[in-house]
């Protein structure tokens, strides 16, 4: 999934626990691994809930009860990286990344590699429709508009509509996933009824789709106001290749390989189902994988 | 115990194998009849089977009373909702029966979203010597009738046919997980994810909401509920169990809408099994009042709890049901697992208490003696009118021979469903596909 063969640098970043640094003394290093490990797994926790809540089955409605616990624990885990801070870095990283994505023709070609890479492992997988996010798949509550909390991000970041509960600066995907699951969307056209996106301002990274569920999935990773240029110190950072990741997954889960799913795999599939995708859609794929690859990296290591 | 297996036969043509398990034949729903004669057991197909016990005989007496088939139909077909585009599955979720009060047997069904009344009625007579008719159906030519004559009523084969006496539709938005009868016999509850509707069995066009915890904004949904259930005895009191581990016992006399509890029932959390798990395996996945009345049970992914209803602080009783899965749960997370709602069932007296498990392993707990058995509910391990042999899971270090290692469970084998007769030791256990009854030894 990652491109294998670069070497993991000593980050320079303070919030950052640097497993494997040379001038770390052992026992604090020891600690950092366990806290890294611990990230890791609440990391791997939190992909694989957000995949969960994503599939839903076309045709019958899933289950409502398995949808709000897995809902809550994903709110849980995103409480606990708030409160850490991690929460914050992967906004910022993400936001940066999207801008140093869009310029870079390289990362395309590689994330088009992973695209390929994932679609063996996709085929592992029970072949079921994916609606993803759609309220076709999910119980629905007629005549009810998703409420959406529109935050206004400053930095450009990436725009999660926020649970009341939480406190305006933190972004949570909480509700991409989860909303539509229980509500039926009864404004297509409306861009500001994205479920978890905000409202649209015309962004080129926007997908220009027919089907809902599509947008509801790509509106989630939108980003409103892309920053100019990229960073060179953010690029030192993605660069970084975090290879236990894939190992701790299977770790993790123990009995059966994850097919590893992101929503890279969701836009593949969606577009076997739906019409053909214009042009945009692809290097918006594009970013989205570089999104995630991003994020991942900088929550996992 | 003495073991009976009574396998479902299967009867229709498309099946040409026994051993291969269509996913239509996997038995969704278990549940003896008041007095035991009959067990129904609903399946995924939407087929409702109902068994009778045979006569106890004197010739033989080691063949106590075994369960037949006496009665097939399909209860629930599958329907497609066209405004949600959404298919609304035939899958039997629970059966209840009523009290038998005539000749014929009542029993509700319910799929996801409709609930049916079907009324269960032999026939051993029929009628003879129509005027107008030939005994084949075909009229007479009035021409050739000269005499006029009475009908009369004369024996056949037994028959038992089945009929929808009433359909109660569209009430629940949401799926529906429970019903119970109501100890007046005259109204029973359906309980779907985020309400809970009160119907009288006469009427199909109305029902009263009376509970309703849908938050007006769907974002902050964070709870649902998971069972709900009538007391056996005073018949303006329920509880509802829900999916963060409390249960609330309403009384109807307070107000039409039970939204506040008249008690509370909630465990405090151990913080040091605390986990991003937690909430999840706290969950209730069912709800059973003790035939006495006095005691509540519930089951959630681990344990099984015994409440006293008048101490809401926290359980009587907790029992182990698994624990050994308790390191397991990302895992059983990862392949849903986690997700599965088992039953429980108390037996007549309310001493001893029984739920599943996976492997097809079920569990029974005696209250008085604090004693338990974990027993296995499969062909290969047992032959008919074997005595079960107790099991067990080893959960690290050496295996003895016959143990099973927690690794080598099969979750696929999982047993949700058991039902135990009213007032013997019988039980019934769905294994996937299979139905087992099981039943004391005899001397």
């Amino acid at each position: 999934m990652f491109p294998k063969g670069t070497k993991r640098k000593f980050s320079d970043s303070g919030d950052e626990p640097a497993v494997g640094g040379e001038d770390m003394n052992q026992p604090s290093s020891v600690a950092v691994r366990m806290l890294s490990s611990y990230s890791l797994q609440r990391q791997a926790l939190l992909d694989m809930s957000l995949i969960k809540l994503q599939l839903c089955h076309m045709l019958v409605e899933p289950n409502l009860c398995r949808s709000v616990l897995i809902a809550n624990t994903v709110r849980q885990i995103q409480e606990e990286m708030t409160q850490d801070g991690t929460w914050q870095i992967m906004t910022q990283a993400l936001s940066a990344a999207n801008a140093a994505a869009q310029c870079s023709a390289e990362r395309l070609v590689a994330t088009e590699v992973l695209c390929r890479q994932t679609e063996a492992a996709q085929g592992e997988q029970v072949p079921k429709p994916f609606p993803a996010v759609g309220s076709e798949g999910c119980p629905a509550e007629e005549e009810e508009e998703v409420v959406v909390e529109e935050e206004e991000e400053g930095e450009g970041g990436v725009t999660m509509s926020t649970v009341s509960s939480q406190a305006p600066t933190t972004y949570l995907p909480g509700t991409f996933g989860m909303d539509p699951c229980w509500e039926e969307e009864t404004e297509e056209d409306e861009d500001s009824e994205e479920c978890g996106s905000g409202s649209e301002e015309g962004d080129s990274d926007r997908l220009v789709e027919d089907s809902r569920t599509a947008e509801q999935v790509f509106g989630t990773f939108e980003i409103k106001n892309p920053a100019p240029s990229p960073d060179p110190a953010l690029e030192e950072l993605f660069s970084d290749v975090d290879a236990s990741y894939y190992d701790l997954d299977t770790v993790l889960t123990g009995i059966q390989s994850v097919p590893k799913m992101g929503p890279y795999d969701l836009l593949e599939s969606l577009s076997s189902h739906g019409p053909s995708p214009l042009s945009s859609s692809t290097s918006c794929r594009s970013d989205l994988n570089e999104l995630d690859h991003i994020m991942e990296i900088i929550v996992g290591s | 115990m003495d073991e009976e297996i009574d396998t479902r036969k299967i009867n229709n043509s498309f099946l040409r194998d026994h051993n291969y398990a269509t996913e239509a034949d996997i038995i969704s729903t278990v549940e003896f009849n008041p007095t035991g004669e009959l067990l129904a057991t609903g399946d995924k197909g939407g087929r409702v089977v109902v068994f009778q016990r045979e006569q106890e005989s004197k010739n033989q007496p080691h063949r106590r009373g075994e369960y037949n088939v006496y009665s097939t139909f399909q209860s629930h077909e599958p329907e497609f909702d066209y405004l949600k585009s959404l298919e609304i599955e035939e899958k039997i979720n629970k059966i209840r029966w009523l009290p038998q009060q005539n000749a014929a047997y009542f029993l509700l069904s319910t799929n996801d979203k409709t609930v049916k009344l079907w009324k269960i009625s032999e026939r051993d007579k029929r009628p003879e010597g129509y005027n107008l008719k030939e005994e084949d159906g075909r009229i007479r030519d009035p021409t050739t009738i000269t005499a006029l004559r009475v009908p009369v009523l004369q024996p056949m084969d037994l028959m038992v046919e089945a009929t929808p006496r009433r359909v109660f539709s569209n009430a629940h938005t949401y799926h529906i997980n429970s019903i119970s009868v109501n100890n007046d016999y005259e109204t029973y509850m359906s309980t779907d994810d985020l309400r809970i509707n009160l119907w009288n069995l006469e009427i199909t066009n109305q029902s009263f909401n009376i509970v309703d915890i849908k938050p007006a904004n769907m974002e902050e949904l964070t709870e649902v509920i998971t069972a709900a259930e009538f007391h056996p005895n005073q018949c303006n009191t329920f509880v509802y169990s829900s999916s963060k581990g409390s249960i609330r016992l309403c009384d109807m006399r307070a107000s039409a809408l039970c939204d506040n509890h008249s008690k509370f029932f909630e465990e405090p959390e151990d913080p040091s099994n605390r986990s991003f798990f937690s909430e999840i395996i706290s969950s209730i996945s069912d709800v059973k009042f003790s035939h006495s009345g006095r005691y509540l049970m519930t089951r959630d992914y681990l344990t099984v709890k015994v409440w006293d209803l008048n101490m809401e602080s926290k359980p009587l009783e907790t029992y182990q049901v698994h624990d050994y899965l308790r390191s397991k749960l990302c895992s059983l997370y990862e392949n849903d697992c986690i997700f599965d709602k088992f039953e429980c069932v108390w037996n007549g007296s309310d001493s001893v208490i029984m739920t599943g498990s996976y492997n097809n392993f079920f569990r029974m707990f005696d209250r008085n003696t604090k004693r338990d058995v974990t027993l296995e509910a499969s062909r290969e391990n047992s032959k008919p009118r074997a005595i079960l042999k107790p099991r067990k899971v080893c959960v690290g270090g050496k295996r003895r021979k016959d143990e099973i290692s927690v690794d080598s469970l099969d979750f696929s084998k999982k047993i949700l469903h058991t039902a135990w007769h009213p007032s013997e030791n019988i039980i019934a256990v769905a294994a996937t596909n299979n139905l087992y009854i099981f039943q004391d030894k005899i001397n």
